[in-house]
């Protein structure tokens, strides 16, 4: 059955960034700012086609719209969108302010999108190959800066590394199914008991090579390296949109056609929890580079993330779900903050290039303040909640070790974030950085209103969060 | 039991200080404009928080055993978790000495505080909210959000105003105590998961079985046993008193301390009775080595704050001693020392700030003989010092006596070392009194100090007259709670009675 209209959100996406892509390059200077502007405005398209389109399977089983999916794609959309607000201005100061940087979040999206939405392990691995693939290019878009040419190089090669573990788990299962379908690989493999070693071997190999793409420990080691030399933006971005679409590949594969092999996969997530945490923490606390310190601090928040998914039930998906929204917008703020370091033009890095900031700019370092509190756990900041809901879905699963050590390692993790505030307000400054643009300011803003009152009304994400986990164990 | 009020008072009470600091937040001008509106917006907002919170002591039925003033929302409704507030009588008097003494902190800091004086009064007024709310909250998630929510504003008061090492002692009180509640918070999920609500009502008659009763008791121990704190994880607070600004130090002692007894009082006791029963002796033991160990130390200072901390360690081990004994002097006893001592060391850490402001130093060594020149302060230091060694006629007495009293029911051995702490007391603070405020005046700097000023004057003469009023008269603050202690002895022997039902829903 094809039913191709269920994919017009993707397909009118992909259009657009054709048409954006020519029309740059038809007008060659100065086009990044009006191509920024047609990709924000193709975002808020797909939004909305996305919101009318019905669920439904197409394209002969590869391809699936569900509350599940449009919940994340909407989560998507809107890393791509801060993204691009936040690369407007840091763009034009670093003199890479090229066409070519808002299209290629746009295919970026497109695949992520797409992540979101397969059922097919093809679907998955094509989907995250685009994805990818955009986010290279990103990630040495600043060609001229030796360190993101590296960060690029890097990223590339490990990422191909983590395909090739990808693919051959993806070749064992099909081969030990006959099937790379979700919904048939769930009918095969309804009773565990008939579950061979070589199919186990399988998941394993798929398990690792999305645990990659999360960054979670012990696949981390490009993560530091690769946010510290991208150019922040792009930073920012690999923070949110990617991790978000990763994480959801994640739990759509384990949950529908790997579902019933709980037993082979929860110890193996758990262990990648617990190392997530334990590691993301250690080593945020000795980073001199806020870069750095993002990157293991997104360690562990995916690890925290990751214990919902080994609770392996709809309330441990809805904790996921939950906290990828939460963690999307407080991440942002950091890095919106993080862009704002800049005096006479450069942009800083050190987390000691913060000391002052809560006299030279007591607003921005309230925002900060307010993401790092939040980032920490300490309600009743939106950060709380996210934690509140997989350690709930851990209680509920009866996975007392994991919660244990997540609570335990979330205080160690405020160690690392209390450190920023330490330094913006008890340590003497130094000058004043530039004035903040304001797209950087609407940002900060936005997400420091999203951390402070999520509390207030929550229950609109909530329902949403339940609904879409309700369809993955359905 | 409805809202007598008629009104959501609680909630007025708990966020009301939120708005004072979104109007500070808006003042504009130059730095001077700012901090005189900013202290003058605190002053007020908490002055009108305080009148109306004394509506609950006008309103306020003390022959109801059980909530009052109840308000109720639906807040999460898929986890039946709601906006609920409430207070009983355990918890009524607590919100007073919260909105009694934030007013007076702002008064303290009035002139200590002259860097970032918009921001400090943000942090007190975010500070009373959370105070409030917490004592207020009867769902066990607003709890916990205030319960740790406290800890961002004073992270930042001892962090951002402090004294020299104020970075080590914000980052030692913030780790200490958040160690403490994620444990409780996973106590509290394991609650949430059994019982399928967070509602304190429902939770205070949901048996649980006697072998989760010792794991989430534990778990709370963690929590609260940092919070009050008991010994051996005391050692935070004499750094965050030494390093904290005056008002936090009195907020600390006066109101944060306490969260950790009221704790134990709102879920332990009437929660897990068997598993109160079972570590009642190990309470028993860390409160006495408490008393008597913390009071030794307190001797052996030099600093007048850390002398008053540790003091502060010995009097809440004594609340502990109270708590655990599970009669209704005992408890009520904790509840009245715990209320003594909220009034008497704040007294105590405004005494130190006195002469702080005017030497900026606490070694007790650098002072001596300012009986010649502050007789005011003097007789003020010696009424508060009289009180914190439990003088009959002052509020500590009462406490004290009560707790001796509940705790001889239990053992006459834990009486005995319990009471060592009032002999013990006598020693560390008359020699604190003596040295600082006996002797010859010596030293040039110090002949030039004024005695109390109008301001001080108007911060102290609350306090001194709450002492007095509940050590000459305490009926009229034990009639709050007489019938919500006895209820709650009556329902813990009941729970123990039924040992046999109980054990039979485990699982």
């Amino acid at each position: 059955m094809m039913n191709w209209p269920i994919a017009v959100p993707e397909i009118v996406l992909s259009v657009c960034g054709m048409a954006i892509l020519v029309f740059g390059v038809l007008r060659r200077q100065g086009s990044a700012l009006i191509c920024t502007m047609l990709c924000l405005g193709a975002f808020l398209l797909t939004a909305m086609l996305m919101l009318s389109t019905a669920s439904g399977i197409g394209y002969s089983g590869l391809f699936v719209v569900d509350p599940f999916s449009t919940f994340s794609k909407l989560l998507i959309l809107s890393g791509s969108v801060i993204t691009l607000i936040l690369s407007l201005d840091y763009n034009r100061t670093h003199l890479i302010d090229r066409f070519e940087f808002p299209v290629l979040v746009l295919f970026a999206t497109v695949g992520m999108m797409v992540m979101a939405s397969a059922t097919n392990l093809m679907t998955l691995y094509l989907a995250l190959e685009l994805q990818s693939l955009a986010i290279y290019v990103l990630a040495a878009f600043a060609r001229d800066d030796a360190r993101s040419s590296e960060a690029g190089l890097k990223y590339f090669v490990l990422s191909s590394l983590s395909f090739g573990l990808l693919l051959y788990g993806i070749s064992l299962v099909y081969g030990f199914t006959g099937t790379m379908e979700f919904a048939r690989l769930a009918h095969a493999l309804t009773d565990p008991a008939t579950a061979t070693a070589g199919l186990v071997v399988g998941v394993v190999f798929v398990v690792t090579g999305l645990a990659f793409k999360i960054s979670a420990a012990p696949f981390h080691m490009w993560t530091p390296d690769v946010y510290e030399g991208a150019p922040t933006p792009v930073t920012a971005f690999m923070s949110t949109a990617p991790k978000v679409a990763a994480v959801v590949l994640l739990l759509r594969t384990m949950a529908t056609p790997f579902g019933h092999l709980l037993v082979q996969w929860q110890q193996l997530i758990v262990l990648v929890a617990i190392v997530s945490m334990i590691w993301g923490t250690l080593a945020a606390i000795s980073q001199e580079n806020i870069k750095r310190m993002m990157a293991y601090s997104t360690i562990g928040h995916i690890g925290y993330a990751l214990i919902g998914l080994a609770a392996g039930t709809p309330a441990g998906i809805r904790g996921v779900l939950i906290y990828m929204v939460i963690y999307v917008f407080m991440n942002a703020g950091c890095f919106a903050v993080i862009i704002a370091m800049r005096r006479r033009g450069r942009a800083l890095e050190q987390i000691s290039d913060l000391a002052g900031l809560g006299r030279t700019d007591p607003i921005l370092a309230m925002g900060m303040v307010i993401f790092m509190f939040s980032m920490a756990g300490i309600p009743p900041l939106a950060g709380f909640f996210g934690k509140l809901y997989v350690f709930l879905a851990a209680v509920q699963a009866g996975l007392w070790t994991l919660a244990i050590i997540g609570v335990l390692t979330s205080v160690a993790g405020a160690f690392y974030y209390l450190r920023i505030i330490k330094v913006m307000y008890f340590d003497a400054g130094g000058e004043a950085f530039d004035p903040r643009p304001p797209s950087i300011s609407l940002v900060a803003a936005a997400s420091g209103v999203f951390t402070v009152f999520f509390f207030v009304f929550p229950a609109p994400i909530l329902s949403a969060a339940q609904a879409a986990a309700g369809v993955l164990f359905g | 039991m409805g809202n007598a009020a008629g009104f959501p008072l609680l909630s007025l009470i708990t966020w009301l200080p939120l708005l004072g600091g979104v109007i500070i937040m808006c003042v504009r001008g130059d730095d001077a404009t700012v901090a005189a509106n900013a202290r003058w917006t605190a002053l007020w907002t908490s002055l009108i928080v305080f009148a109306l919170s004394l509506v609950l002591w006008t309103r306020f039925d003390p022959a109801e055993p059980g909530f009052q003033f109840i308000e109720s929302i639906t807040w999460l409704p898929e986890f039946r978790v709601g906006y609920r507030m409430g207070v009983d009588g355990i918890s009524v008097l607590f919100v007073l000495l919260s909105t009694v003494l934030t007013p007076i902190c702002i008064l303290a800091s009035w002139e200590a505080v002259q860097t970032r004086v918009r921001e400090y009064m943000l942090a007190f007024l975010i500070l009373e909210t959370m105070m409030v709310g917490m004592f207020c909250a009867i769902d066990f998630v607003v709890f916990y959000m205030f319960f740790e929510g406290v800890l961002i504003p004073m992270f930042l008061i001892i962090g951002v105003w402090g004294g020299a090492r104020r970075v080590y002692a914000a980052l030692k009180f913030f780790l200490f105590t958040l160690t403490g509640s994620v444990l409780m918070l996973l106590a509290l999920l394991a609650m949430w998961f059994r019982a399928g609500t967070t509602d304190l009502t429902v939770l205070l008659n949901t048996p649980f079985p006697p072998a989760m009763q010792n794991w989430l008791f534990l778990a709370f121990l963690a929590s609260f046993a940092v919070k009050v704190p008991m010994w051996p994880v005391h050692t935070w607070l004499p750094d965050a008193h030494v390093e904290a600004p005056t008002a936090g130090s009195v907020i600390l002692a006066g109101v944060l301390l306490k969260m950790g007894a009221y704790g134990f009082l709102r879920f332990s006791v009437p929660m897990l009775p068997h598993a109160s029963m079972v570590f009642a002796p190990l309470m028993f033991a860390l409160s006495v080595v408490a008393v008597i160990y913390t009071s030794a130390v307190a001797f052996a200072q030099e600093d007048m704050k850390k002398l008053i901390a540790y003091s502060s360690v010995a009097h809440m081990g004594v609340v502990t001693i109270g708590i655990f004994t599970f009669n209704p002097q005992g408890i009520s006893g904790a509840l009245f020392q715990m209320l003594a001592h909220g009034v008497v060391s704040a007294a105590l850490f405004l005494c130190v700030g006195v002469v702080y402001d005017r030497m900026h130093t606490r070694e007790i060594a650098r002072y001596g003989g300012l009986v010649h020149r502050m007789p005011a302060y003097a007789v003020v230091f010696m009424l508060f010092t009289m009180a914190n060694i439990g003088l009959p006629g002052t509020a500590n007495f009462v406490g004290e006596i009560l707790v001796l009293i509940g705790s001889f029911r239990v053992s006459f051995w834990l009486s005995l070392l319990g009471g060592t702490g009032m002999i013990l007391g006598a020693v560390y603070a008359l020699s604190l009194y003596r040295r600082v405020i006996f002797g010859r005046l010596t030293r040039d700097d110090l002949r030039a100090m004024l005695d109390l000023s109008p301001r001080e004057i108007a911060v102290f003469a609350p306090l001194v007259l709450l002492t007095l009023w509940m050590g000459v008269y305490p009926g009229s603050f034990t009639r709050f709670w007489d019938a919500s202690v006895g209820a709650m002895v009556e329902h813990h022997q009941a729970a123990l009675a039924a040992p046999t039902h109980l054990a039979g829903l485990t699982p």
